[in-house]
């Protein structure tokens, strides 16, 4: 767990911690893996990894319109809103 | 005065039969306990929602009499969507977050006609075991303030324990409806994944989530069940099966302890569990040993499955769409870090990074998969388990309601797997995806002390009879706190 691999999982995950933060969840990341690496000593040779309790397979709904999406009822929620369009910075110059 | 403090919903059922209440006289009584109550157990209070809707039912009441729910106080944990009703899941993130819709169990409990009174406190994002993670504050465990409900629906046991509503609703991905009942000394019922639609039930571990009812009997929770149910085309994980039945529970039923399960147990709480198993004797119940021989891998695996679904779920939360977005940002990378980093809380980040750790390029066979596989290994334990008895019975909890603070520092300086150790008998039957139940069996030093009943798929019925068979002979559930 070096500076390296937490700078790459901030990146990934889109988070940005203070250094004294980071340094804390560094000692918490040590923690969890140590604890999630007692797995390593389980014999799992040649079984099927489970995705879904009951191996259950999702189900379809007849392809037909059944809702219609309200849009200005949804962007009540959003931060910021023009003209029916989300807005976010400048991405292209 | 109604039907009194610590009334279950069948008290309330009957006196609303006789008459000697009514849904908007109830729904008042239990509106000024939330207002009186310091447990901080609620987030929101939709009170005129409430009264108003409690006027409705009782209009039908007069005209068609009590049926179902009709009339009946509850709350929702605050990770169902309620439409109109801000929905937080005890986030900075979604502090403000009014959803435009509800949850299928919201509008089920609706439409059976139990009137919402609000939304309950929770660890955020239904991460944590102790309702410290909640943007809100901590909630009191209502048998001792200095301690913590449980968690993460801990708002949602203490409203129950306390008497400020007969039932909520709540979730459970590795014991989070189980372990707080079990701290609060109530019942909660985890029913089998799929059992009860996920829609509108805000995604922490996809695989994992199920809501289920929260109530002071078992005889309740099968009433709240019965609503709540049912297939949901919302939610293509939900369970195209019946609705479960209304069996007796069984006679001469064969209940299987795990062998595993005693290791870390404070001996106090294990003897009222080997008291339990000696009630199930005197019913003619045989108990009996069983091995579930993975059960020491399980909270790792636990931690691994969940932690990754919970990190991709997350991503949703942008700042673009909905939830808080922070001030002034430089570029668009800043918005969503910024963002992100604000409104999610220490527990969050730490299981989002966790879980990008697992499913990132390198560690993803030797996290992910391997939890995967494990997860495998430890329903295969119970499946063999279940072919020589009918259910399981364990400890709820390691141990019972712990101070606030005594695993969680303010300062998050605290090994924080010291906390996840919490779920170690309720994570196993999460990761089967099998319906599972906390109901009260005694008292270790002045806090209650909670059973788990676990039983194969969609055993539902026979659980809650053997519960109810429990309760019947016992008095755990009739204990209330000091006032």
């Amino acid at each position: 767990m070096d500076a390296d691999l937490i700078d790459k999982l901030m990146h990934l995950a889109a988070l940005r911690l203070e250094a004294r933060e980071r340094e804390l969840l560094k000692d918490n990341l040590l923690k969890i893996v140590q604890l999630i690496d007692t797995m390593q000593s389980a014999d799992t040779e040649g079984v099927e990894p489970l995705d879904h309790p009951l191996d259950g397979v999702q189900s379809l709904r007849p392809d037909r319109v059944t809702e219609t999406v309200d849009r200005d009822r949804f962007q009540q929620d959003a931060p910021e809103v023009r003209d029916g369009l989300y807005l976010v910075p400048r991405v292209v110059e | 005065m109604s039907a009194g403090q610590f009334a279950t919903i069948a008290d309330i059922r009957t006196a609303l039969r006789s008459k000697t209440t009514s849904a908007e006289e109830l729904a008042r009584e239990h509106l000024n306990r939330i207002a009186r109550s310091e447990l901080n157990s609620f987030v929101t209070v939709s009170e005129d929602d409430a009264l108003a809707t409690a006027r409705e039912a009782d209009r039908q009441i007069a005209r068609q009499g009590q049926s179902g729910l009709l009339g009946i106080p509850i709350a929702h944990k605050d990770v169902f969507c309620t439409a109109g009703v801000r929905t937080t899941c005890a986030s900075r993130m979604l502090a403000e977050f009014v959803p435009p819709y509800d949850a299928t169990v919201v509008t089920k409990l609706r439409d059976a006609g139990a009137i919402m009174l609000g939304k309950t406190n929770m660890d955020e994002f239904a991460m944590g075991s102790s309702n410290e993670n909640s943007h809100f504050g901590p909630v009191s465990n209502p048998w001792d303030a200095t301690r913590v409900p449980g968690g993460s629906s801990g708002g949602s046991a203490a409203a129950v324990a306390a008497g400020l509503v007969p039932a909520a609703t709540a979730t459970d991905t590795g014991g989070s409806i189980r372990q707080p009942a079990a701290l609060c000394g109530i019942s909660g019922l985890k029913p089998t994944y799929g059992r009860v639609s996920r829609y509108g039930m805000v995604a922490f571990a996809s695989s994992l989530d199920q809501g289920g009812p929260m109530a002071r009997t078992a005889h309740d929770l099968r009433l709240l069940l019965h609503h709540m149910e049912g297939h949901d085309p919302l939610d293509s994980t939900s369970a195209d099966v019946g609705p479960t039945p209304r069996g007796a529970g069984g006679t001469g039923l064969r209940i299987g302890i795990p062998r595993e399960y005693g290791r870390d147990l404070d001996a106090r709480l294990a003897a009222t569990v080997d008291e339990a198993a000696a009630v199930f004797e005197g019913l003619g119940h045989e108990r009996q040993d069983v091995s579930l021989p993975h059960t020491a891998y399980a909270t790792a695996a636990y931690y691994v499955v969940a932690s990754a679904e919970a990190s991709t779920n997350l991503s949703r939360y942008d700042g673009v769409r909905y939830g808080h977005r922070a001030e002034s940002p430089a570029d668009l990378d800043d918005l969503y870090a910024r963002s992100r980093s604000e409104g999610f809380g220490a527990e969050v980040k730490r299981r989002i990074l966790t879980g990008t750790y697992a499913l990132s390029i390198g560690y993803y066979d030797a996290y992910y998969r391997k939890a995967q596989r494990l997860r495998r290994l430890v329903r295969q334990d119970f499946l063999d388990a279940f072919a020589t008895v009918d259910l399981i019975l364990a400890p709820s909890t390691p141990s019972t309601a712990f101070e606030k603070g005594a695993l969680l520092a303010p300062d998050e300086t605290k090994d924080p797997t010291v906390m996840y150790e919490q779920d170690i008998y309720t994570v196993p039957a999460s990761l089967a995806g099998l319906p599972a139940l906390s109901i009260p069996c005694g008292n270790v030093g002045g806090l209650p002390v909670g059973m788990q009943l676990i039983a194969p798929h969609f055993g539902e019925d026979r659980l809650l009879g053997l519960a109810e068979s429990f309760q019947r002979e016992t008095d755990w559930h009739e204990r209330t706190p000091p006032p």
